[in-house]
């Protein structure tokens, strides 16, 4: 009876069951989609791929076709962007972090008004839009801009550098445009800290080096855990940043899987793409969680 | 106690000189799209003069002002569902510690906010294909499944916002509320409600900005009369920069910064005003 009563709809269903059922629409169910359809075959059709299940003459016929796999092994060409993908995420993470934590520690230091003022320039840059701001980097990168015009004004270099369509000019896009989601959790987790474990520190005659490796740093892990995540976990993905400043020299995955739908009409290709990228976050994504539900647990 | 701050000239600590630094590379790039965005030459880094034309042109780029037009009702509609959702996703995760699915949820909430964009997009275009197939709807892609697209990614976002002010709230006022008799949605929307709203706010504008600058996702489930605001800066950016989009970008960092300026010196005078009030009633306990 109990059990029974534990499952029978009652008044909470009113709160738990939009989002819910939203959700799982809307966003659970179209993984399975892309997992089935990475499955099928390429078809001159509309939608463009042979369907896997077919009823014919009372006979259920399944077609898997495993060959958009085997395709993605066979040409090095997958395996070299999804090396390369999760190389420029890990170093972008790498250099975000040790931008992004003297950044927060410096913030979590301020007394009150200022802190927020700004915290909230740090985070502003994000609320703009980032294509624009890549688009930005375009300007400033290219042969005829800012930085190749005063390099050669001041006589630093005889002919301008190609700085734009190179595999740093990804870096540079990516640090750009992800700093603020590494900066943002950082601080959070610094500023909770109990400003007492220091001074306790600091009687007991321990220097400021000591204190923050010590201290600050092993109290702030679930921080960077969750910072790291939110930078590396979509730049392997990323899409707008090597297309427009990485040229024909970075290829990522992003790109591949956009090159594979909107340019092949590939459409189990690009399935297949997505789901070895899935699995391939799918560690990532779960720590990530982990350290999420970590924090609504803290702080009840 | 040894708070040092970035502003004592003495001696710049090492974390002051590199928030300095990170503002400088955050901000100086957007600076010299914004001086730019003056130049009288058509070829944007060749300066020949200070100008607003390009401002004039922009207004008068009919394709350019119809996607502003669409991406501005479409972020309008995500932000309002995406806090709607949001609040009742902030309100399971933070006042129901148990219920079936509790688990799944917490992933289904948290892991938008991490996914690539080409996976959601593909995927949400794959469901559409496949509802379309076996329901016929929808028939036309368009606004309503950007909508539906931006409202699933943008309400993670606002749940995150929201819960976090429902968790640091003191939930001894809706407990006051309801053994006064109040029942629970009295009580949410007499109690809850206005004490969350600064939140509620923060969780819409953020959604706002999130649609308005989607780009991957809405080209994937986009129909081929729908275009929005992204999609145009893009196809017209991948040809090289240009002139109009220095001067859009120009007229949206100064918005963003206007109205995020404008918040924080409200917010920052509630909280002054908060403390004095908390300060006297401590002092002069009647």
């Amino acid at each position: 009876m109990n059990l029974l009563r534990r499952w029978l709809p009652d008044r909470r269903w009113g709160v738990i069951a939009p989002p819910f059922l939203w959700l799982s629409l809307f966003f659970v169910i179209p993984f399975a989609l892309v997992f089935k359809i990475s499955l099928s075959e390429m078809a001159i059709a509309q939608p463009p791929y042979v369907p896997l299940l077919e009823y014919l003459d009372g006979v259920l016929n399944v077609r898997l076709n495993f060959g958009n796999y085997t395709w993605l092994f066979d040409d090095p060409l997958y395996a070299d962007a999804y090396l390369s993908s999760l190389g420029i995420a890990a170093w972008s993470t790498v250099i975000c972090l040790a931008i992004g934590y003297p950044m927060a520690y410096a913030i979590s230091k301020m007394r009150g008004s200022l802190q927020n003022l700004c915290l909230l320039l740090v985070v502003l840059p994000s609320w703009t839009s980032l294509l624009i701001r890549v688009y930005a980097w375009m300007g400033i990168l290219k042969n005829d801009g800012i930085i190749n015009n005063v390099l050669l004004a001041v006589g630093l270099i005889a002919e301008p550098l190609r700085l734009l369509n190179t595999t740093g000019a990804v870096y540079v896009g990516i640090v750009y445009a992800y700093l603020p989601f590494m900066v943002l959790p950082l601080y959070a987790n610094l500023t909770r800290m109990d400003p007492r474990l220091l001074e306790a520190a600091a009687d007991l005659g321990a220097r400021p080096l000591t204190r923050f490796l010590r201290i600050t740093l092993p109290l702030s892990v679930g921080g960077v855990i969750a910072g790291s995540m939110l930078v590396f976990i979509p730049a392997v993905g990323e899409f707008v940043v090597p297309e427009l400043l990485g040229g024909n020299e970075a290829t990522m995955i992003g790109k591949v899987l956009w090159g594979e739908f909107f340019a092949n009409r590939d459409w189990p290709v690009a399935s297949a793409v997505a789901t070895l990228m899935l699995l391939v976050l799918i560690l990532p994504i779960l720590l990530f969680h982990r350290y999420q539900s970590r924090e609504l647990e803290v702080a009840r | 106690m040894a708070v040092r701050s970035m502003f004592s000239f003495s001696r710049p600590s090492f974390p002051g000189v590199m928030l300095g630094l990170g503002y400088f590379f955050l901000y100086a790039p957007m600076l010299v799209l914004i001086a730019y965005s003056f130049n009288e030459n058509k070829r944007v880094n060749v300066w020949s003069g200070f100008s607003t034309k390009w401002y004039g042109e922009l207004l008068a780029n009919d394709a350019m002002m119809a996607a502003v037009a669409m991406s501005l009702k479409l972020a309008l509609a995500t932000a309002t569902l995406a806090v709607v959702f949001g609040t009742l996703a902030a309100l399971m995760l933070t006042r129901l510690r148990r219920f079936p699915g509790r688990t799944l949820f917490g992933g289904m909430v948290t892991a938008p906010l991490v996914m690539p964009e080409v996976i959601t997009g593909l995927s949400l275009l794959l469901l559409f294909v496949a509802l379309a197939d076996t329901i016929g709807w929808p028939a036309n892609r368009g606004f309503v499944t950007i909508w539906i697209a931006h409202v699933t990614f943008c309400m993670a976002y606002a749940t995150v916002v929201i819960s976090a002010r429902l968790r640091e709230m003191d939930t001894s006022l809706e407990e006051a509320a309801m053994d006064l008799g109040a029942n629970r949605i009295q009580t949410f929307f007499a109690i809850t409600l206005p004490i969350i709203a600064p939140a509620l706010v923060a969780g819409w504008l953020l959604a706002f900005t999130l649609s308005l600058d989607d780009l991957v996702i809405a080209s994937f489930v986009a129909g081929p009369d729908s275009t929005t605001l992204p999609m145009i800066v893009f196809s017209s950016v991948r040809l090289g920069l240009s002139p109009e989009v220095n001067a859009l970008a120009t007229i949206l960092i100064v918005t963003v910064t206007a109205v995020s300026l404008v918040g924080f010196w409200f917010m920052d005078r509630n909280d002054r005003k908060r403390q004095r009030e908390m300060q006297a009633a401590l002092a002069h306990p009647d």
